[in-house]
């Protein structure tokens, strides 16, 4: 006797309902619990003051500002050289072994596990050319870390910008950077901007890589050469040593909020800039 | 005046040059270094002394690292066991079933699971996972299995966007045609898209086990990171990537060049499963 | 916009990059100590470093952890001031020079919850060793002991190994945690768990095992009696410069060991 296939049907989908809700409710819970546990300890003195006694009473400002350090310096590294490599690749070559090269080395590298960045972090800038710990070490090592997922999107949106718009900047006699300058890079901004964001956040959820690079000293980081913790260092080391359940809910709050603004942020401008050229 | 402009267009051309080399250097710095500082420990001891070796105590000279190469793998399978079921259900869900309003709620809440960062995931696992496998399943709940069920979870937002772009894009005619002829929903679901999706949702998983197989620090927080390889899925074990986090710091000399042995092994195995993947997705978009 | 985004974005690196000249313009004014290496020894560099530094407020201390082994290289590669270590010098390293801050005793942990409050050192070793692994030989229920041990390179679980293993080795199916805290943790949450950490770090999230008898406490480490000990270093290349001279000074002295006693670790004085 076979099963009215129907049946079948309707029970499928009762099954995959039940399963995205169960999907979504994963998500849910693990917000709720950050949201709910780490609230109570979030207020404006932990997000100002330094941790004491090991990070077991006073707050996490020197991480809140290790964080920015780290993020916004590699930004400023890898923005460039991403950005500039991409234009290269789309604009002023054709394929050839040099570009079959470039993007052979971004996949390869998109896929390594950031602990491989923290070991040759560690070893290639703390050790040999003798860095130490520190803000410096972590940048370098953060700005190779995301310039692979830079070049990958600028590119991506470089090339999506449509063929029209160049030929009719070309016709009004503009030079070729001039086109790149004042056509291409703002129709393709949005998208540039996205992937800088993205890189962003992962930046500041990054803690292998950095853990072993910038290291995790107290202070707060007043040179380039000083060591000092992200947000995300800090949460590991709470947690890990169970010094304090409060202040790891509460840094993990602060932590993942500020990830959360930053995806926020990055989708509102790919969409504002979507509506904007369609 | 077209002098100087020619002369500003050279130098643009130039800095640019500059840049897309520099970043080959950076990207390929890396790579060199591992596999530099990897390489001669390999040729010292012996490639299978290393890989097939079952003994990692690298103060006494032993660089056994097959266990770890094992508990990977379990750790990735396991991740997959717990995943793939529920990615690939979602997935369907959101391309076949959802409306409108639902795929609007659920694509951001996918992003903001994927922006959760992985100490986050390890330190909920601990406080909550690893309690109940001990007190309903036994031993002490740092495990195999503690490890994939936050692993499956950590690559749920991977499996679900890949699996969802490939069933997206399978053509409506296929749709229409198998409903035409009667199929219902489901029937058409399971003979006709999921086939032609196939190469796709495969890349996603395979894509998913190259992030598990990658990650770090969830993973030295739960899986307990013993030595020998796990004999019950309640069992501590150690995976590549926690051998190198663990002992990174302290290390030196021979030892710290065992690390690097392992970091290559790593890479080679990612590198191969990247490669996998996206000849998989690129042989979906020349079909 | 765009154009707008890019200069708020340079004008926070150039503030952020201008806080570096910071530190270097006053030079002159603040005297700068790096230590690192043990992570054992570290939380109590730390106290020790926060209490000095509100009595001179010139001085700032920078303290790492990275391991004993870690701290030591950086000494001898002179990025920092002062490595931490809580394990003997190796052969190689013999050219450092070593200052005994104090003594910290070993102590073998379990969950409070655990009826098992003392063994011998021969009952210690074999559980490590993987030969006991059931709670039933000891006298409890039918249940894995859940063992945790330190990574290979840690100075503690080297001066575990050479106090207590005596030449057997830790089994390999043994959990390991890569920090004193991280072991603390464990055992603190798993009835069945056992570790081995830093007296100084005991407190009531755990619980202390008697060894051949004896408690581990200052009082039985001064006596002789709990044999479980290892002394916490401070290593240097050379002399130190006299700014770093001056807090080494402070952790020697009567106030300095006053508060490490307070913290568990076994000073000099009573």
């Amino acid at each position: 006797m076979r099963i009215n296939p129907r049946f079948i049907d309707k029970i499928v989908q009762i099954g995959l309902n039940v399963q995205a809700f169960f999907t979504v409710s994963i998500l849910v819970v693990i917000v709720a619990i950050i949201f709910f546990k780490g609230f109570p300890y979030v207020s404006p003195e932990f997000i100002f003051s330094s941790p004491e006694d090991m990070g077991r009473h006073g707050g996490i400002f020197p991480s809140i500002v290790g964080t920015m350090q780290l993020a916004l310096l590699s930004i400023l590294f890898a923005t460039p050289l991403g950005v500039g490599t991409a234009i290269f690749l789309t604009e002023y070559t054709r394929e050839s072994t040099f570009t079959k090269l470039i993007r052979f080395g971004v996949e390869s590298l998109a896929g390594i596990p950031s602990i491989l960045y923290g070991l040759f972090g560690f070893i290639f800038f703390v050790i040999k050319l003798k860095m130490g710990w520190s803000l410096l070490a972590g940048v370098l090592t953060i700005t190779i870390m995301i310039l692979p997922t830079i070049i990958r999107t600028s590119e991506e949106a470089i090339r999506s910008v449509p063929r029209q718009l160049r030929i009719v900047s070309y016709s009004l006699s503009a030079t070729k950077w001039e086109t790149i300058k004042k056509v291409v890079l703002p129709a393709a901004a949005p998208g540039i901007l996205t992937g800088i964001m993205l890189s962003i956040g992962r930046a500041v959820g990054e803690t292998a890589a950095v853990i072993f690079t910038m290291g995790s000293s107290l202070r707060l980081p007043l040179s380039l050469m000083d060591s000092g913790r992200t947000m995300a260092v800090h949460f590991y080391i709470l947690a890990r040593e169970g010094i304090s359940m409060e202040k790891a809910y509460g840094t993990a709050l602060v932590l993942v909020l500020s990830i959360l603004s930053i995806n926020v942020l990055a989708y509102y401008v790919m969409h504002r800039a979507i509506s904007k050229y369609s | 005046m077209i002098e100087k402009s020619l002369l500003k267009e050279r130098f643009v051309k130039g800095v640019l040059v500059v840049f897309a080399l520099s970043s080959l250097f950076f990207l390929f710095l890396i790579f060199m270094f591992i596999f530099s500082e990897g390489l001669p420990l390999f040729l010292k001891v012996g490639l299978s002394k290393i890989i097939g070796g079952s003994k990692w105590a690298p103060t006494k000279g032993s660089f056994g690292i097959f266990p770890m190469i094992v508990s990977s793998f379990l750790v990735t399978v396991g991740a997959l066991v717990i995943g793939a079921p529920m990615g690939l259900s979602c997935a369907i869900y959101l391309s076949e079933y959802s409306g409108k309003k639902m795929k609007m709620f659920l694509k951001p809440a996918l992003e903001l699971l994927a922006g959760i960062p992985s100490v986050v995931y390890g330190f909920l696992g601990v406080v909550y996972i690893v309690p109940l496998v001990r007190d309903y399943l036994g031993g002490s709940g740092f495990s195999l299995l503690s490890t994939s069920i936050i692993l499956g979870v950590m690559i749920l937002p991977t499996i679900i966007s890949i699996s969802f772009d490939s069933l997206v894009s399978v053509p409506k005619a296929y749709r229409e045609g198998s409903l035409a002829m009667g199929a219902t929903k489901w029937q058409t679901i399971y003979k006709v898209i999921i086939p032609s999706a196939k190469s796709g949702i495969l890349a996603g998983f395979i894509l998913g086990m190259g992030r598990a197989i990658g990650e770090t620090m969830a993973v030295i927080m739960i899986a307990g990171n013993a030595l020998k390889i796990p004999g019950s899925i309640l069992d501590p074990l150690r995976t590549l990537t926690g051998n190198i986090a663990l002992e990174l710091a302290y290390a030196s000399g021979d030892h710290r060049l065992g690390l690097f042995s392992t970091g290559v092994v790593l890479m080679v195995i990612i590198m191969m499963l990247n490669y996998i993947a996206n000849f998989g997705i690129k042989r979906k978009i020349a079909k | 916009m765009l154009k707008r985004l890019c200069f708020l974005l340079i004008i926070i690196a150039t503030f952020l990059l201008s806080c570096t000249g910071q530190s270097h313009d006053k030079a002159g004014e603040k005297y700068a100590i790096t230590i690192a290496g043990s992570t054992s020894v570290m939380p109590f560099t730390e106290k020790l470093a926060e209490y000095f530094m509100l009595g001179h407020p010139q001085f700032v201390i920078n303290v790492q952890g990275g391991g004993s082994t870690a701290g030591i290289q950086a000494v001898m590669n002179n990025t920092v001031n002062i490595g931490m270590s809580s394990r003997e010098l190796k052969e190689d390293e013999r050219r450092l020079n070593t200052i005994t801050i104090c003594h910290d005793g070993i102590s073998i942990i379990v969950h409070p919850q655990n009826p098992v409050r003392s063994l011998t050192l021969q009952q210690v070793r074999e559980i490590f060793n993987g030969r006991i692994k059931n709670w039933r030989e000891l006298g409890w229920i039918d249940r894995r002991i859940d063992a945790v041990t330190r990574e290979e390179g840690s100075g503690t679980r080297s001066a575990f190994e050479d106090l207590v293993m005596k030449g057997k080795e830790i089994d390999d199916s043994i959990m390991v945690q890569d920090s004193n805290g991280s072991v603390k943790e464990v055992v603190a949450t798993d009835p069945f768990a056992m570790g081995y950490i830093s007296l100084g770090l005991v407190d009531q999230k755990v619980q202390s095992v008697a060894v051949d008898g004896v408690i581990p406490s200052i009082k039985s480490i001064k006596a002789g009696r709990y044999k479980i000990v290892r002394p916490f270093l401070y290593v240097t290349n050379g002399e130190l410069d006299t700014h770093a001279k001056e807090f080494v000074n402070f952790i020697l002295s009567r106030d300095g060991q006053k508060i490490l006693k307070k913290e568990g670790l076994v000073g000099f004085y009573d």
